[in-house]
């Protein structure tokens, strides 16, 4: 069977799972109970200590599946449309669960859920955007042209996020001070960095075990060449 | 712009071509000497039009390399464009214009002379969607014709013609051939074509048989 | 290039019809979003730009989906792809004239806002332009999506499904405009506006002609 790449290091990715998971039990362990509550919001801000490091590595993935979108389009190494294809769905999860940090900051701080916070509206977009293109490739059969059409929509989606920022930054400007949550002191910052880089490996870990998936499933869909030693049976 | 043939219009070796799981051209070689008339014969779903496609740059090879018209297949796909022409199973007409207008999607020029030859000459500014079959396949074949090309793929060129029609096909093919125009045919009219072919070849599920 | 955009008229003159249907979409969208809101003159001319700028959304999506619509009987985007001329001609020839068409249609459009909402305003060119730059930010993107949705099965939901988050940009800085305009600009900000307009097009018809090759080709 033909080899989608994706496959070097086996048991990488359960190492930084695991070791993923057992930074994030540190840092929200941390977070939760051993660092002092706010000045002005108390307990409530402590949900920073996850929604600042997911909205890091959810920067991160964006730029991934950018990188991997472009280097596709290049090489038309179809391994690199399966790290794509993993980069979207995790991206999207990230996105999916900042969203939802931010609800439930907001219902407590605003008394509505959600408060067009121009940061937040952006991942929401780009959110949207990203299943879009998920969904995209459910309707195409052919593995290159959907690779193909994949980066060229990740791209596109992509060189968009800036743009989207700064609009419904401006779009909300007229209405609203900031309201998102960002200040962080000093005294922070060690559970923030170790759940930064928990989520880092938890991310990275997962986006290369669904690598590994797209690339088995392209195998699969991609039968191999015919065997040249047939055809000099044929030709005798 | 200076056009010199070279000796081979093709030269291609291990052509291969899958679609999803099946393959559907299995390590096609073939050298086509300028000026020649190749019939490509065989049954339905053996591989013709996908070998006539893939040197026309339709679409890629997943397998082989080739030159066609001196170009290589890969990496100078718009060059090997520019020196080939491809009568396909669609037509690649424009329901809503005209045939003049068709045809002047290709070039402005030498229009009403090609619609001339292949006896359209008359409905050149009705547009295509009046059209009977046949009369769809001689535009087709005039949209050929207007590209000037240096290699031309058929692809059962005969079909819904009248034997006016097939006179007509027959008339251009020796007309290309004469001037040095490399022609490749995948037809099952075999004895007529087999009297003007240079060279022949029988395909069966993607891999050549008789060459 | 103008050959191709040549073409493009012409094709799209003969099918003209097609047109007058998709204002009436537009024209009814607007209706139903009064229905919607309800008979408030006040709110109604509050939220002018926006239904608008939506119905135009919307139509934007039927004459999008339509504009591939002769290239994909008897595989006309093939017989293109395959002749001695640059792609990318195609791809501006068509959005151009996707262009124009949305423009004409937003531009039919503002009579009738005008008309149900008491959305009225001696600036009816500022208003003009502003559906020309925002229409030019629906159609470049919208027509790369439009060529790929073409040959795919359930393109008619994939191709809002695609666009419609793209384009947030144009659509907030197009109604944001449009409301200055008709509501009056305390703050002079509509220049401002107008720029992140100009420049979200500038960026995506660049882009988006970019890209195009590789979308067609197999």
């Amino acid at each position: 069977m033909q080899d989608f790449g994706n496959n070097r290091f086996p048991r990488l990715p359960y190492v930084l799972i695991g070791l993923g998971a057992l930074c994030y039990l540190f840092g929200s362990f941390w977070g939760l109970f051993i660092a002092p509550p706010e000045r002005f919001m108390g307990d409530l801000q402590r949900i920073m200590y996850v929604h600042v490091p997911t909205a890091w590595n959810w920067m991160l993935a964006v730029l991934f599946c950018f990188a991997a979108a472009i280097v596709f389009l290049f090489t038309n190494d179809l391994k690199w449309d399966a790290r794509l294809d993993a980069g979207l769905e995790v991206g999207s999860l990230l996105a999916f669960m900042l969203c939802v940090q931010g609800s439930i900051w907001a219902k407590p701080t605003w008394g509505v859920w959600w408060d067009w916070d121009p940061r937040l509206t952006s991942v929401a977009v780009l959110l949207f955007a990203f299943l879009g293109i998920i969904a995209l490739r459910r309707f195409v059969d052919d593995p290159r042209k959907r690779a193909i059409w994949s980066s060229v929509a990740t791209i596109i989606a992509s060189v968009d996020l800036p743009i989207v920022y700064m609009s419904v930054k401006w779009w909300n400007s007229l209405h609203q001070t900031q309201s998102s949550p960002d200040t962080v002191s000093s005294a922070f910052h060690i559970p923030l960095r170790v759940n930064a880089f928990a989520i880092l490996f938890l991310m990275t870990g997962f986006i290369m075990l669904r690598a590994r998936i797209a690339s088995l499933r392209l195998a699969n869909e991609v039968a191999p060449p015919p065997m040249i030693a047939e055809r000099a049976g044929e030709m005798a | 712009m200076l056009r010199c043939m070279p000796e081979l219009a093709i030269d291609a070796e291990g052509l291969s071509r899958r679609y999803g799981r099946r393959w559907a051209l299995i390590d096609v070689s073939l050298r086509v000497p300028a000026g020649s008339v190749v019939m490509i014969a065989g049954r339905n779903g053996s591989g013709k039009s996908t070998l006539l496609r893939v040197l026309a740059t339709a679409i890629r090879p997943d397998l082989g390399r080739a030159k066609v018209a001196g170009f290589d297949l890969l990496s100078h796909r718009q060059d090997v464009r520019n020196a080939t022409a491809l009568l396909s199973h669609d037509s690649y007409l424009y329901e809503a214009l005209t045939a003049r207008e068709n045809l002047e999607i290709v070039r402005r020029e030498n229009v009403m002379s090609i619609l001339q030859r292949v006896s359209l000459a008359d409905r050149a500014d009705d547009p295509v969607s009046t059209f009977s079959a046949g009369m769809r396949k001689r535009l087709s074949f005039a949209r050929v014709l207007m590209q000037d090309p240096k290699v031309v793929f058929l692809d059962e060129p005969y079909g819904q013609l009248d034997p006016d029609g097939a006179a007509m096909v027959d008339e251009v093919v020796r007309d290309l051939k004469s001037r040095g125009v490399a022609v490749l045919m995948a037809t099952h009219q075999l004895e007529r074509v087999g009297r003007i072919a240079d060279q022949s070849l029988t395909l069966e599920m993607g891999r050549v048989v008789r060459p | 290039m103008i050959a191709a955009l040549r073409k493009e008229i012409l094709i799209q003159w003969r099918t003209r019809g097609q047109v007058i249907a998709v204002f009436i979409f537009g024209a009814t969208s607007l209706l139903l979003f009064s229905f919607g809101v309800g008979p408030n003159a006040e709110v109604l001319r509050q939220f002018s730009a926006g239904f608008l700028w939506l119905a135009l959304l919307l139509s934007s999506t039927l004459t999008l989906a339509e504009s591939f619509h002769a290239e994909m009987e008897n595989r006309a985007l093939e017989g293109l792809l395959l002749l001695p001329t640059d792609p990318r001609a195609l791809y501006y020839g068509k959005a151009v004239a996707n262009w124009l068409q949305l423009s004409i249609l937003g531009t039919a459009l503002i009579p009738v806002m005008v008309v149900l909402y008491d959305a009225g305003t001696e600036r009816v060119l500022a208003l003009i332009g502003i559906v020309v730059l925002g229409t030019a930010g629906l159609s470049a993107p919208g027509t790369l999506y439009a060529a790929m949705t073409a040959q795919v099965r359930s393109k008619q939901t994939l191709l809002p499904l695609l666009l419609f988050p793209l384009i947030v940009p144009a659509l907030l800085s197009s109604v944001k405009a449009t409301s200055l305009v008709i509501l009056g600009d305390p703050m002079e900000s509509l220049r401002s506006w107008i720029l992140l307009l100009v420049a979200f097009d500038a960026i995506y018809w660049a882009l988006c002609g970019l890209l195009y090759e590789r979308v067609v080709e197999d």
